[in-house]
């Protein structure tokens, strides 16, 4: 096996840094298509690589649930085929990684969950056909919160992922196996999934680029479904360029979602345009509430002075309702869930615990042993607030408030642009620091789940760190169907600060 | 105290879990908890509001009945725990 000198953190541009054939592991979407299409390094060196990668870092992070390394190299040889021919599209030869709560064909799919262990999906999810279609590479399928269900990745069934800036740390969750591959320079970018931050605030806490795209934007066929009318996909990259490229491949309407919104298409990359003078920003007062995270203020104040500098106009906008999100949320995608997962019953796939005589205990058995704690618990909740005589006091109160979360959000884009928080109130936490109590695990979502009850997108980009070196996210959201806008800021904020070209000191 | 622990094993047996007597008494005091938390929505006066189910309202989408191919029958039987003959095979229902 080649050996891979150590990396240190620096913060000269990427693009000034001489990346030899051993590292292009490093490397994005964009430049790797550059030396793909010039031929200077072939799609199976590039997968080669990564693998080596994988195997070099991945043992400390622990990011992958599984490395289908055979179909990989087969991808790569396909690639370069098409290559040689000089068909090249946006992701041909790139390796990514998946998410595993997003169906591959004859690639396990576990959702971190016992009770898809051995899982071997019949078909891919629309995402990853759009990605093969373009000739992207999947490595792999990264770990998660079992179901999604998580803020850290904890509560996945088979294994801890850490955090590659601080080993002791959480990777955030529940996309944390993604977030911390991108991190670790372990794929070129990932597919996450988001019910309420579960690819912006990993992407914080790892110093990655995260976005969840408007409701409807991105089909959810094969994507494991948690909460129905919050989930959706989408990528996390090493930065905003490559953010614009991977929803360039995933956008648009499917006929097998019906829930898929048939919106024009834009070329998101010609959102990459370093201009934001005359914008208004909003940063909304509830946000920035005393008792935050000194750090996490200190951070994101810096960042809405860069901003400003840059030529947007800061205003102070309302959303009222935000002390409500989180009981809101918690009403709503436990409801959806406890329905959702209704399925996994041991009939027609999945885990069946053995020497049940009648359906009923094997139904009981089944879901007791084949479902964690964290999973166990939401069913209960969702199956109670929906349950016969609670359903007015809490299911529907949810969604009546949740009526007036949107609202806040429409009142709030008459007066601005876009608006900016903090992804995370805090940077990543100590693993097991909360573990124990579930209600302070829900907090940790304060600041990204109005958006998946309003429907609207937001990204998560780095814009800063602490004292301690933990990287911490910015958030912009935008209003629904304007991805671009969104970008067009980020890419702003990110093309005039360093923060992207960060990477943490791995050991090896 | 919302919910006393003979609620909490009726929710249960409506969920399909069973749950061991020391799980039963975890989460009798952590959706108490957290149900507690959720008593904060009746600050609000929502009796004028509509609720949002879903934030985009499309009614039923439909499509043509058109003959499509589907999953074979082998691929359908691939992840079954149990199969016989081509079926699912499950204990004794009657």
């Amino acid at each position: 096996m080649r050996r891979i000198r150590p990396r240190v953190a620096s913060a000269s541009p990427k693009s000034f840094k001489p990346v030899g054939m051993k590292e292009v592991y490093r490397l994005t979407i964009h430049e790797l298509h550059q030396r793909l299409r010039r031929k200077e390094v072939s799609s199976r060196e590039v997968t080669d690589a990564l693998l080596g990668r994988i195997r070099d870092v991945d043992p400390q992070i622990k990011a992958y649930l599984i490395v289908a390394k055979q179909e990989a190299m087969e991808q790569a040889r396909e690639a370069d085929n098409r290559i040689a021919t000089g068909n090249i599209a946006a992701l041909t030869g790139i390796p990514l990684a998946i998410k595993d709560n997003m169906c591959t064909q004859g690639i396990t799919t576990t959702c971190a969950s016992k009770i898809l262990e051995n899982f071997i999906p019949p078909y891919d999810a629309t995402v990853v056909k759009q990605i093969k279609e373009q000739g992207g590479i999947i490595l792999g399928k990264t770990n998660l919160d079992e179901f999604a269900m998580g803020s850290s990745t904890e509560n996945s069934r088979f294994m801890v992922t850490r955090n590659p800036w601080d080993l002791g740390a959480i990777p955030g969750g529940s996309s944390g196996g993604s977030a911390a591959a991108v991190a670790a320079d372990a794929c070129i970018a990932a597919l996450g999934s988001d019910t309420g931050g579960s690819i912006r605030q990993p992407a914080a806490c790892c110093g990655v680029v995260g976005m969840k795209p408007t409701y409807g934007r991105i089909s959810r066929y094969g994507l494991v479904a948690f909460g129905s009318s919050l989930d959706q996909i989408g990528p996390i990259t090493k930065d905003v360029e490559d953010c614009a490229i991977m929803l360039n491949v995933i956008a648009g309407p499917d006929p097998l979602d019906s829930t898929s919104r048939d919106l024009p298409i834009p070329d998101f990359r010609k959102a990459l345009v370093k201009d934001i003078k005359g914008w208004v920003v909003g940063v909304p007062k509830e946000f920035f509430v005393e008792g935050m995270d000194p750090e996490v203020e200190e951070q994101v104040g810096a960042a809405i002075r860069t901003l400003e500098g840059l030529g947007a106009t800061i205003r102070e906008i309302t959303l009222p309702h935000t002390a409500y999100a989180v009981a809101t949320y918690y009403i709503i995608c436990t409801a959806e869930a406890s329905s959702n997962l209704a399925r996994y019953d041991g009939v027609k796939y999945g885990f069946r615990a053995s020497g049940s005589k009648e359906l009923m205990e094997m139904y009981q058995e089944t879901r007791s042993q084949g479902f964690g704690q964290e999973v166990k618990r939401r069913i209960m909740l969702g199956t109670y607030v929906l349950s016969s005589g609670y359903y007015d006091a809490y299911y529907r109160k949810a969604a009546q408030v949740r009526t007036l979360i949107k609202a806040d959000f429409e009142e709030a884009f008459q007066k601005c642009d876009v608006i900016i928080t903090p992804t995370a109130p805090t940077p990543a936490f100590r693993l097991g620091e909360k573990v124990q109590d579930p209600l302070q695990m829900y907090l940790s979502d304060i600041f990204t789940i109005s958006v998946n009850l309003a429907g609207v997108p937001a990204l998560s980009i780095p814009c800063g760190f602490s004292k301690k070196g933990l990287p911490i996210g910015l958030q912009i959201i935008g209003r629904a169907c304007e991805e671009e806008k969104i970008i067009q800021t980020a890419y702003t904020f990110e093309q005039n600060t360093d923060y992207h070209t960060k990477r943490p000191p791995l050991s090896q | 105290m919302k919910v006393e622990r003979r609620e909490v094993e009726h929710v249960a047996l409506l969920a399909r879990l069973k749950l061991a007597e020391k799980e039963e008494q975890l989460f009798t005091g952590q959706l108490n908890a957290i149900l507690d938390y959720m008593e904060k929505l009746n600050e609000l006066d929502t009796s004028a509001v509509e609720p949002t189910f879903h934030v985009v309202s499309h009614c039923n989408t439909m499509r043509q009945d058109e003959v499509k191919e589907s999953l074979p029958q082998e691929a359908s039987l691939g992840n079954a725990p149990d199969k016989a003959e081509g079926c699912f095979r499950v204990p004794k229902i009657i």
